[in-house]
């Protein structure tokens, strides 16, 4: 494998099978890289939602951002305005967004579980809503794309989706890194952050926006995986302690490790069958889940 | 110096004028929904007056950037709470946010200042402690040592003591006075308000009924008439101390 990728890199003559480079090169590891963005982004994107929101059980996939942007997504690619990966982007930007506004109209200020109730039936309405429009369409391989925009799936990470995915990764991470220290100052709520100095709308909105935007890109080259954004914060803010200077670097790295590892299970315990990579992340995720929920209520 | 000029706030606050001079500790009095908590928010900006202005030292509160005014003002809330893991240290050091002169690490200046704001409300001790482990009392008290941090010009204190039993309420005012920070503080307790405040303010309604000295200004009629409760006022080696009646039934 790494003679292929040394290949195309410029770093060696040696020549391989053309199979075995197409195998490598047009499938594995634009796979493997796609795992690491999205496991990053999601995995971030959870832990600035957990913090801005002051609720630890936020993330994009329990927040319905993420089924909101499938939505959005399959909407575009229905009405059929555009192709390619920047309008699915732009198109689960929209529904992203609009899922995101409508959890927090529901709910506003009330208990976290609450906010999850609401993010959850939301969550619901847009994975229904979705359904019915792939559905509607009569798409051939409808039962195949309601199950990638609905558990998430790496399967179709490819370069052109890298190319899209990666610098909106990047960006992201520049603005909330920046943010790091604001983030931090949110310990004790957003009234004593903004005694602290911190422009709390300007950043709240900012941070928002952004993640929503992040998860969105995200959720057009993967569907929804569920769960990420949940667990990787907690893991690693148990390691290293709830300083944003430190957590949202090792968040990075850690949600791209996980997915990355997922992604190869998904791929291979029931060879040459696969599994949606989203079920598996829900198959860990959702234990971790009801262990905050208990250890939240007892608090 | 902090001034506030005939400030008003919806129907919260009716064009308030007062001021906390330099280096003194000034009480605001007044029964539940008198305003003291909105006068406290507004003077820290966090709500725009709708008439009238507050000023530190001349600078109008709500011109001045977020961050350079939380460099100049501080505010001890009633109680604080957070679900995060934090020790005392990373509290204290959340004082130095408005400070910071790098977006990524802690200068040796402010690992030097939390360690000296610790010092000041007495819980060198207590650094590597965890918030979670806290009593009341000391987490008011790391609270302090956050403000103290933030190394203001003006303390705010909005009711610090309610939690607390009588030990760590003399506890915690007495650091106070100690750090000589000019600070304007909500107290509910009258008695206290007599044991460390230079002058007192009373509101009622959202007006300022009185200011002046706390043995000038809290008289059984003022008491009657603010509070609607009978009491005595007595002298103890100088300073009042109120002792009220039961009501009749």
């Amino acid at each position: 494998m790494w003679t292929v990728v040394a290949g195309h890199l410029g770093l060696t003559d040696a020549v391989v099978p053309v199979l075995r480079d197409h195998i490598v090169w047009q499938l594995r590891l634009p796979r493997v890289l796609g795992a690491a963005v999205v496991g990053a982004g999601l995995a971030v994107a959870g832990a600035v939602m957990q913090t801005v929101t002051r609720n630890s059980l936020a993330d994009p996939y329990l927040l319905g951002v993420s089924s909101g942007a499938a939505l959005g997504a399959v909407g575009v690619i229905v009405v059929g305005l555009a192709h390619g990966v920047g309008a699915l982007a732009l198109g689960a930007f929209g529904g992203a967004l609009l899922a995101f506004g409508l959890v927090v109209a529901v709910s506003g200020r009330s208990a976290p579980t609450r906010v999850v109730l609401a993010g959850v039936a939301i969550a619901q309405l847009c994975a229904a809503v979705t359904s019915f429009v792939i559905i509607w369409v009569a798409d051939p391989h409808a039962t195949q794309s309601i199950t990638f925009w609905l558990s998430g799936s790496l399967a179709r990470a490819d370069w052109t989706a890298l190319a899209w995915a990666t610098p909106v990764l990047l960006a992201a991470l520049a603005l909330v890194f920046a943010q790091a220290r604001a983030l931090n100052a949110f310990a004790f709520g957003e009234e004593a952050a903004a005694t602290l100095g911190v422009s709390t709308t300007k950043v709240r909105w900012l941070l928002l926006v952004t993640t929503a935007l992040l998860t969105a890109v995200l959720v057009a080259i993967s569907g929804a995986i569920g769960f990420v954004g949940l667990i990787i914060p907690h893991a690693v803010r148990f390691l290293t302690g709830p300083d944003h200077r430190r957590l949202l670097p090792l968040v990075a790295l850690g949600g791209a490790l996980f997915l990355v590892w997922v992604d190869t299970a998904a791929r291979t315990v029931f060879e040459p069958r696969e599994l949606p990579v989203g079920v598996l992340t829900a198959l860990v995720g959702v234990p971790a889940f009801i262990f905050l929920l208990r250890r939240q209520g007892s608090r | 110096m902090l001034n506030i000029n005939s400030v008003s706030w919806l129907h919260i606050l009716r064009e308030v004028t007062t001021s906390v001079p330099r280096g003194s500790l000034v009480g605001l009095l007044g029964p539940n929904g008198s305003g003291k908590t909105s006068l406290l928010r507004a003077v820290a900006a966090l709500v725009p007056a709708d008439a009238g202005q507050v000023t530190l030292d001349g600078d109008d509160v709500a011109r001045v950037k977020r961050a350079a005014l939380a460099r100049r003002v501080a505010l001890l809330a009633q109680h604080a709470e957070t679900d995060l893991d934090l020790t005392v240290l990373d509290v204290v050091l959340l004082g130095r946010t408005p400070h910071r002169r790098s977006r990524w690490s802690d200068g040796r200046d402010d690992n030097t200042i939390a360690e000296r704001a610790l010092e000041r409300a007495d819980l060198t001790e207590f650094a590597h402690r965890k918030w979670q482990t806290l009593s009341g009392g000391e987490r008011q008290r790391a609270q302090l040592a956050r403000a103290l941090a933030q190394e203001p010009e003006l303390l705010l204190l909005d009711e610090p003591t309610n939690h607390l039993d009588v030990g760590h309420q003399l506890q915690l005012l007495s650091l106070v006075r100690k750090s000589g920070v000019t600070t304007l503080a909500a107290l509910h307790d009258l008695n206290l308000a007599t044991m460390f405040c230079d002058s007192v303010v009373v509101l009622d309604r959202g007006r300022v009924v009185a200011t002046g000295p706390p043995a000038d200004v809290l008289t059984p009629k003022l008491l009657a008439e603010v509070y609607g409760v009978e009491a005595t006022v007595h002298d103890h080696d100088g300073r009042p101390v109120i002792i009220f009646e039961r009501p009749p039934t």
